[in-house]
């Protein structure tokens, strides 16, 4: 397909605003932060057909929870629409009186939030709660409240009747957030706005709830507008994704066109940033999109994604680019859709390094049990882990698990019960922090999930670099300052960044601020926490790639936690799977992701979206992680087993057994009964 | 400029000369706006705020009062009129006289000096004393917690009004203690703020991460956490500022601050004159209320767009 083909026209065009879902024409929208109006929404313009399920995409800060927003004109009070309309089935809600508008959230339309711990009253009763959007709408009581046991039942809750009785606190993550969706659904809403309806859920609930609003859609004729930063979510989710950036939509279609034949700069990037088939980091380094999202306000006469894009040209720079169609209902806002294989794709141009032999850091036998109320909870059970030279062992497995634990327990943060030992090359080390010497401290540091908790605000780069060099190697004064411009270079910060706090850094620089203070003292093991969670992906890809790097150059091992698979699966050399307190299988990353593997693995890999379509066959992991305070006998994972033998794995507990070099299961099965295909049957679907 | 892509996510810096000096460039996360920036937009909305205007303008005069009170009055504050007694406001006496022929415009002047002693000086003392004790007990919990917060608790059950008067009954009532008295009624307030604020510095990772690195306690809480309170304890400050005027004056009414009754002050001048309300002499009563009404409303309106010029 040309661009003669297809004559651009000079804007996207709302095709029959009476009886689409929503429909969004040209809106304009800025904030007035300290005293000033700023531009948030450019012209966004978008249309959601009845029925149909529309994703928005795009980096934080661009704008998707902004429109989602707008779309149900619930706007915080800084905010003011400078132009444009929004229309539901013909109805201007730009024009509504805020009575006419109540009764079209009443009736009309229903929002999902991200947290649904906040979206729930924490001192009502969920029975009462659900009954309430019932009572909203006309409902008397009696009625509302078996309307309300039909709408938990509807969205497939556990006992619904009890859920009724029981306080948001009491219930899960993906629990309550099912409420809310069954909230939503009660008025039968033309329109559902879903806000990263999941980002902060487990992979495998994540799943779960993705599964039941799929499953819903063709029941009700509700259309979904979806907001996600996850591709693979929307890919799952919707029929057609809008890519925006800096409040406008620069690409449009159905989530085939878009994915696969990308025809944007910006979706190339994002889709370049995130690890995908199986790449590793011996392979090639992953896209990074450069430069900055732009400030909310700034003026952007041309095109949008100028600054930032490989391919631009002067015309870019001067013109406003047109809208481009691709295909039919696929279009881009860019002046040279055509030139998109000249966006570079990174090579690889460095050596693999190989393994060290030697363990450096060993974790023998530990455990560790809290006290709480008068009872014993094991949170760890007897771990064995060894770390060689410039090796990276991923860590993963469901909130929950011990994953935390385990790596605050190796810093020294928590102290192991007696017996077990962590090693720093074969000689154990004290078990407290503040006990430990230099040596031992410098040896193992941690870079946080969240680099606003882990860094102060109030110091400066320079300061927090340089007090870690100082505590961790004894340099003083300027040969201090010296070792952190060293370090702080390679990380890729400029001496500038130095003298500036952490609040001046963007989330990507301020992360690599922390991997810089665990640099500092030149360490053997870096435990990773979920370093890249809080980060975007365009700027997660340069965060792994540097942990890539260093790691090449530094000889360091890394124990990485994460509960994205693809990312531990870019970084890793081998992968431990931890299911309470226990670790369930250890092996390298080809065996993880190869034919055998223990049944939790199964279903852990098995949840992950994927950008790439073609949906695997999805092992439902129903129910709740046990609690380490009393977990199941035998087996710890065989009340969730979708294999499990009666009748053996409720009664004893497997040992870890080997089954190829260095590839350990803590299974009952034998090799073949593990690598047969799974039946589903009505029975584990429901657990 | 063109950005020349590289796979580390570097590149040459891209736009204006201004936005190069003031925005990092590394990666797709938007920059902050820089401090100095916000500092400046902050202070903008600051100063055209009617509220904070009209605030620095009240407490400012009465600053001004009580360091130079002979620019504004040219009769001291004990010297006797010549209109004579219980003469109403007029041209001659503004603010009218009182009942022993006293000019009142006079000793609400001089008036505003002892109260802008002592409220200061009491927050300054209760800040400097709740905030220390604030972050230990914060930062440490344990016994520390235990203990000081049972003895915080002790004093904020006793009343104002019987601790001041067991105050000033067993050490005097100079003015030092009255400062000390407003101080220790001030401390549990400011401690308990201070000690949420430092509770949850100390579950943030920084702290985490300074104790891995071997930090003694006094470091984390000194250098760590307390440069990271600092806003809230100015606002405290304010706020706290606002009632120890308030609390001055209740304890000047009751005549628990000064020896000499004759002094100008205006907690004394409202209980000395106000039974002659009833005789319709309010003047020498109700101007001095209403100097002290100024000067708190006055403290409360910079403290007001003070937080509000923080929080937006």
């Amino acid at each position: 397909m040309t661009l003669e083909d297809n004559p651009p026209s000079s804007e996207v065009v709302i095709q029959d605003s009476s009886t689409a879902a929503l429909a969004v024409d040209d809106l304009r929208l800025s904030y007035t932060v300290r005293g000033t109006p700023r531009e948030v929404l450019r012209g966004v313009t978008f249309e959601v057909r009845p029925g149909e399920a529309y994703g928005l995409v795009g980096e934080s800060g661009c704008g998707k929870s902004t429109t989602a927003y707008a779309a149900l004109r619930y706007l915080p009070s800084n905010g003011q629409i400078d132009g444009g309309r929004v229309t539901s089935v013909g109805k201007e809600l730009t024009a509504m009186s805020s009575r006419q508008l109540r009764s079209f959230r009443a009736n009309d339309a229903s929002m999902v939030f991200q947290d649904p711990v906040q979206a729930v009253n924490p001192v009502l009763k969920v029975g009462r709660q659900v009954a309430e959007s019932f009572e909203v709408m006309g409902l008397p009581k009696a009625e509302a409240v078996e309307a309300a046991l039909e709408a938990l039942k509807r969205v497939r809750i556990a006992s619904p009747e009890s859920v009724m009785e029981r306080y948001p606190h009491q219930l899960s993550g993906g629990m309550l957030q099912r409420v809310v969706i069954a909230m939503a659904l009660a008025c039968d809403p033309t329109l559902l706005v879903l806000d990263e309806p999941t980002t902060g859920l487990d992979a495998t609930v994540e799943a779960e709830v993705l599964d039941l609003v799929r499953d819903l859609r063709s029941e009700l004729n509700s259309a979904i507008l979806l907001i996600a930063h996850n591709l693979g979510v929307i890919r799952t989710m919707c029929d057609r994704v809008g890519v925006m950036y800096a409040g406008q939509i620069v690409e449009e279609g159905t989530v085939e066109d878009v994915f696969d034949n990308p025809s944007h700069p910006y979706t190339v990037g994002l889709l370049n940033s995130i690890p995908r088939q199986g790449v590793r980091k011996d392979d090639r380094e992953l896209f990074a999109i450069p430069g900055n999202l732009p400030q909310i306000g700034d003026p952007l006469p041309t095109c949008v994604y100028v600054d930032r894009c490989p391919i631009a040209n002067d015309e870019c720079r001067t013109e406003k680019p047109p809208i481009s169609q691709r295909s039919d209902g696929h279009w881009t806002r860019c002046h040279r859709p055509d030139h998109i294989d000249e966006v570079p794709e990174p090579v690889k141009d460095f050596e693999s390094v190989e393994i060290g032999s030697e363990e450096v850091i060993g974790v023998h036998g530990v455990s560790k049990t809290f006290r709480q109320r008068g009872n014993d909870v094991p949170a760890l059970v007897s771990v064995d882990l060894g770390f060689a030279e410039g090796e990276t062992l991923g860590l993963v497995g469901e909130s929950g698990s011990g994953k935390s634990t385990l790596a605050k327990t190796m810093l020294g943060i928590h102290e192991p019960d007696e017996g077990g030992k962590i090693t720093l090359r074969g000689r154990a080390m004290k078990t407290k922090a503040t006990e430990r010497v230099e040596e031992s401290i410098r040896s193992i540091q941690m870079v946080f999930q969240n680099p606003d908790s882990a860094l102060n605000r109030s110091w400066t780069v320079r300061r927090i670099l340089t007090r870690s060099i100082t505590k961790l190697t004894g340099l003083r004064g300027a040969e201090a300052d010296h070792r952190a411009v060293e370090v702080a270079e390679a990380m890729r910060l400029s001496p500038r960044h130095l003298d500036m706090r952490p609040r001046q850094l963007s989330g990507g620089l301020k992360q690599r601020v922390a991997i810089a203070r665990a640099f500092a003292g030149d360490p053997n093991v870096v435990v990773c926490d979920e370093p890249t969670s809080a980060l975007d992906v365009s700027v997660q890809a340069a965060i792994l790639n540097l942990l890539a790097n260093l790691q090449r150059h530094e000889r360091t091992s890394y124990l990485f936690i994460s509960h994205d698979i693809s990312v531990v699966r870019y970084l890793a050399d081998r992968i431990a799977v931890m299911y309470v307190g226990r670790i369930m299988e250890i092996g390298p990353v080809s065996k993880i992701f190869g034919e055998t593997n223990h049944p939790y693995t199964e279903a852990l890999l098995s949840a992950v979206p994927s950008v790439d379509g073609a949906a695997e066959n999805r092992i439902p992991l129903t129910g709740e992680i046990p609690s380490p305070a009393d977990p199941p006998s035998g087996c710890v994972f065989h009340t969730r087993c979708h294999r499990a033998v009666e009748g053996l794995c409720e009664v004893t507990e497997p040992e870890l057994r080997e089954l190829s070099d260095g590839h350990s299961i803590k299974c009952h099965l034998t090799v073949e009964q593990l690598e047969t295909p799974v039946v589903l049957t009505s029975a584990n679907m429901v657990g | 400029m063109n950005p020349i892509y590289d796979p580390e996510g570097e590149l040459t810096p891209i736009g204006s000369p201004e936005a190069e000096a003031d925005i990092p460039e590394v990666e797709g996360a938007p920059a902050a706006a820089t401090r100095s920036q916000v500092r400046r937009e902050q202070r903008r909305v600051l100063f055209r705020s009617p509220g904070f205007v009209i605030g620095v303008g009240v407490v400012g005069f009465w600053v001004l009062a009580a360091i130079v009170p002979s620019l504004f009055s040219s009769i001291g504050p004990k010297e006797f009129s010549d209109a004579g007694a219980r003469v109403s406001p007029s041209a001659d006496a503004w603010f009218g006289t009182d009942s022993v022929g006293r000019d009142v415009y006079a000793r609400v002047i001089y008036g505003a000096r002892p109260i802008l002693i002592v409220a200061p000086l009491a927050t300054g003392i209760a800040i400097i004393a709740g905030t220390l004790l604030g972050l230990l007990m914060g930062f440490y919990r344990g016994w520390v917690d235990e203990v000081f917060s049972r003895i915080v608790e002790a004093i904020l059950s006793i009343p104002v009004i019987l601790m001041a008067i067991l105050v000033v009954f067993t050490f005097g009532r100079s003015q030092p203690v009255i400062i000390g008295t407003i101080a220790v009624l001030f401390v549990p307030a400011i401690t308990r703020t201070i000690r949420s604020a430092a509770i949850s510095e100390s579950d943030l990772d920084y702290v985490t991460s300074a104790k891995m690195r071997g930090e003694s306690g006094l470091f984390i809480v000194s250098r760590e956490i307390l440069p990271n309170v600092t806003g809230l304890v100015v606002v405290e400050l304010t706020v706290r500022l606002g009632y120890a005027v308030f609390t001055y004056a209740t304890l000047a009414f009751l005549g628990f601050v000064a020896a000499d009754l004759t002094d100008a002050d205006w907690g004394i001048d409202v209980s000395l004159n106000y039974t002659q309300i009833i005789r319709d002499v309010w003047w020498p009563s109700i101007f001095p209320a209403l100097a002290i009404a100024t000067l708190v409303i006055g403290v409360n309106l910079i403290t007001d767009s003070i937080d509000k010029a923080l929080k937006s």
